[in-house]
């Protein structure tokens, strides 16, 4: 086998002492810079590339610092969505929906570990997916025109429904007020203004980031403050209950793992798509295959905690792919590790596997050595991240409210995007009381560029004429999941109504959750 | 044959310009490159860093900034509303550039908006196709536009009227096609992005600059219907030129930088004299070859006066094109 060979020899070149020194350093602080919100991935790469080109790091050095970086921001997205409700990067939205009810209910521990170890398999895998299978995988991504992106977004949506909310509506609502921020801006094609009112902060739209921190993070220290001031002070939940993962557990969520895995790999590799594209549809299949009545998702389901992890993981590998086989990134974390690759003067493209074979296959073996790393380091520190939970949330709220200030003021140094995620914070606090959720307002700001971008391409190419947008398989097929998605919950929405109606104590569930998502 | 005497004359004045050593010294240098990763802006930015630490003309790294949108217009607007006086701050430029200004498409500005820095390199526009795709040479392509202009669609990596948008316009005019505004364009966010558009079969022709094509061209994925350059690449013989194809049309793209208007005339004279010394190193030279890129040199006053020359030339075809009125 070629490929083994080629491995060992990517080996050979990451494990040198230095080497590893680099990737712990890349794991230690891309798990950090995950779990600050406003800090994600990308920024967290973006940071870093200073320092690894002025500390003359060669090619593979720097990449085996960047891509630890990557992945180890990707595993520490979901700790403080699980500890504080509050994703620590876009990709990290859903874990929240299960992940912090878990906590509630004394269990953060063993959330915390459930999904290092979903982190970690999601990785794991997908880097296996990116070894064994990429030139082929390039050939699906290349199925996907206009049209078809077009569909792929659309389903998105037609999904909602079915993961946030028992409330179709209020989900409809906050989808439409999220596409509606994402008009904002100077549009793409033709460079025109849309909504800006000649406000030149607005010509490149809002940031998602500005989004998330305020619509979680600030609306989460608006929420304390109106408890606090009702004179009942917030208790805080110290339970933190086992730190390992429960086995049995684990080994009913195989199945999970497996499905989440495969759709977060695939929509990384569509180039736009992306790891938070991966982690809505892990999770949103996830509940429409084990859970269709809605009992357990969204009120602390470990299921519902390792099928986004596994997603946007297996996403982060996948991303790779065509970054590296086309030149053309699936995120922006990929889009960033491009931008390194080029300033290294490593053209990625067609020739890359043929050209740098040393590159590519060391990145590889890179990619492994983090993974392995970031569970090794994971594991043991739950019980020291779970502390998070021992901190009283009148000292804790104030340092998520500065760590947002300075988050987003340091990401683009404008006092008017400040004031702008305050002005978010707000609102999230008022979609909270209305009980509209969140999340679709996140994804809704994230994808309703592309979505809208691609139908213009797609009509552009059709000349006006729609068929365009069932007039291949692939189409049909994504339409076909995408109205089932949307049908079935509303079939099997009212049997849980009747369910709910008949357990009161579900109902206090149901409360949990809506102040949760 | 007018661009390449402009370059000539300009090259010739440049080596009269001897820039005075300075005191300036940039503290936080930045390149801000109006597109997303992985296009032409983005690599003038990346390029100019590396080369400018390597060679030591700057003491700390450049930062490299990635600002898109609006065809480079939202970074153009950031830097003549926002930081007008940075004396740290360069920006990537192009025809692209010179074009959206000489079609008024950034508004309220205009060639005097900011202080054109530097010119370095000049690249080719291509027309390319995929490997099993039916027009074997620019003729069957321009056939089939002429009988349909809608039954062919372009993509390019710049907005709708950018230069990815004019190259076809231009061969197509030459071909015969009365009204060119009649031509199908797919504008996408890149070059990246257009070539999945052109490999995935969504559309049928590629028009780009040479080097966002190059590597899947020499891996056979695409072939190259024409080159709009004066004569062949010494690089690469076998391509055909536009021109010897009976199609006299020239899309040539300069890569070159600006900077803020408002920037102190010190900061402006070490910009051009650091640019100037880095076009001269070997490395620069090098990274420019790999790339395809042609030498283009203008520096300070003299790409002031090629640049604001350009926009005056664009608005003229634009006009007679039909995109401007």
């Amino acid at each position: 086998m070629e490929i083994f060979s080629n491995l060992a020899d990517g080996f050979a070149v990451a494990l040198t002492f230095q080497h590893l020194m680099l990737a712990f350093l890349g794991c230690f602080l891309g798990t950090l810079m995950g779990a600050l919100p406003g800090l994600g991935p990308a920024n967290g790469v973006a940071i870093l590339i200073p320092i690894a080109f002025t500390l003359g790091l060669g090619p593979v050095a720097s990449l085996i610092l960047l891509t630890s970086v990557y992945y180890g921001a990707m595993y520490g997205g979901r700790i403080s969505s699980i500890l504080l409700n509050i994703p620590g990067d876009e990709p990290a939205m859903m874990t929240c929906l299960d992940g912090h009810p878990m906590a509630l209910q004394g269990k953060a521990g063993e959330a915390l570990a459930l999904s290092g170890i979903a982190s970690f398999i999601g990785s794991f895998f997908a880097t296996w997916g990116l070894v064994l299978i990429a030139p082929l995988l390039v050939k699906v991504a290349l199925l996907f025109g206009p049209a078809e992106y077009f569909a792929l977004f659309t389903m998105a949506f037609a999904t909602l429904g079915g993961v946030t909310a028992s409330n179709q509506g209020k989900s409809a609502f906050a989808a439409a007020l999220g596409l509606g921020i994402s008009m904002i801006g100077s549009d793409s094609q033709t460079g025109s203004e849309r909504f800006t009112f000649g406000h030149i902060h607005l010509y490149d739209g809002i940031d998602f980031l500005i989004a998330i921190v305020g619509l979680f993070a600030i609306s989460e220290v608006l929420i304390f403050i109106e408890h606090h001031k009702g004179g009942a002070a917030a208790k805080s939940s110290a339970k933190i209950g086992r730190l390992m993962p429960d086995f049995g557990v684990l080994k009913k969520s195989i199945g999970t793992m497996t499905r989440s895995t495969i759709i977060g790999f695939l929509a990384g590799v569509l180039p736009g798509a992306g790891a938070s594209l991966g982690s809505f549809l892990s999770y949103s299949v996830e509940k429409n295959t084990v859970d269709r009545e809605g009992k357990t998702f969204g009120k602390g389901d470990p299921r519902g905690v390792i099928a986004p992890e596994c997603g946007n993981n297996a996403a982060a590998g996948g991303a790779l792919v065509p970054m590296l086989a086309l030149g053309v990134p699936g995120s922006g974390t990929t889009a960033v590790l491009l931008a390194v690759l080029l300033q290294l003067n490593i053209t990625p493209g067609p020739l890359l596997f043929r050209n740098n074979p040393d590159i590519v296959w060391g990145l590889i073996a890179a990619l492994f050595i983090a993974n392995f790393m970031l569970l090794a380091l994971n594991l043991p520190m739950v019980g020291l991240f779970t502390r998070v939970l021992l901190i009283p949330t009148r000292i804790l709220m104030p340092v998520v409210a500065m760590i947002s200030f300075v988050g987003i003021y340091g990401l683009t140094g404008s006092t008017f995007d400040v004031m702008m995620m305050v002005g978010f914070g707000f609102g999230g606090w008022l979609l909270r009381k209305l009980g509209v959720p969140l999340v679709p307002v996140i994804l809704g700001i994230l994808l309703g560029n592309e979505m809208e971008v691609n139908l213009r391409r797609a009509l552009q190419i059709s000349d006006g004429d729609w068929s365009i947008l069932v007039g291949s398989p692939l189409a049909i097929g994504i339409w076909a999941i995408a109205v089932t998605g949307f049908v079935l919950p509303i079939f099997f929405g009212k049997k849980v109504k009747k369910n709910m109606s008949a357990d009161h104590s579900e109902e206090k569930m149901d409360e949990v959750m809506k102040g949760g998502d | 044959m007018k661009r390449i005497s402009k370059l000539l004359l300009s090259t010739i004045l440049m080596c009269g310009l001897a820039s005075p050593l300075l005191a300036f010294e940039p503290e936080n240098p930045e390149c801000i490159a109006p597109a997303g990763p992985g296009g032409g802006w983005d690599f003038i930015c990346r390029t100019t860093a590396k080369n400018l630490f390597q060679l030591k003309l700057t003491k700390s790294a450049m930062q490299v900034t990635n600002m898109s949108g609006g065809g480079g217009g939202v970074a153009f607007a950031h830097v003549t509303t926002e930081r007008n006086n940075d004396n740290d701050l360069i920006v990537a430029a192009s025809t692209s550039t010179t074009a959206r200004l000489a079609q008024g498409i950034f508004k309220g500005a205009n060639a005097d908006s900011v202080y054109w820095l530097a010119t370095f390199g000049a690249e080719y526009g291509v027309l390319a196709v995929k490997k099993d795709s039916p027009y074997k040479n620019l003729k069957e392509l321009m056939d089939a536009v002429l009988a349909d202009p809608r039954s062919v669609a372009f993509a390019g990596g710049s907005s709708v009227g950018g230069f990815d948008h004019i190259k076809p316009m231009l061969v197509a005019r030459k071909a015969g096609l009365k009204d060119v505004r009649q031509l199908k364009y797919v504008a996408y966010s890149g070059g990246g992005e257009a070539m999945t558009g052109l490999l995935s079969g969504a559309v049928q022709v590629m028009s780009g600059d040479f080097s966002e094509l190059r590597g899947f061209y020499e891996s056979g994925d695409v072939r190259i219907l024409a080159i709009l350059a004066p004569q062949r690449l010494k690089g690469f013989p076998d391509m055909l030129t536009a021109r010897e194809q009976g199609y006299d049309a020239i899309g040539a793209n300069w890569r070159g930088l600006y900077m803020p208007a408002g920037a102190s005339a010190e900061a402006k004279a070490f910009w051009a004299n650091a640019i100037k010394k880095m076009t001269e190193s070997e490395a620069f030279q090098k990274d420019l070859e790999a790339k395809a890129i042609e030498p283009f040199n203008n520096f300070g006053e003299d790409a002031e006066k090629f640049a604001k020359g350009d926009i005056k030339e664009i608005a003229d075809l634009s006009r007679e094109i039909g995109i401007l009125k």
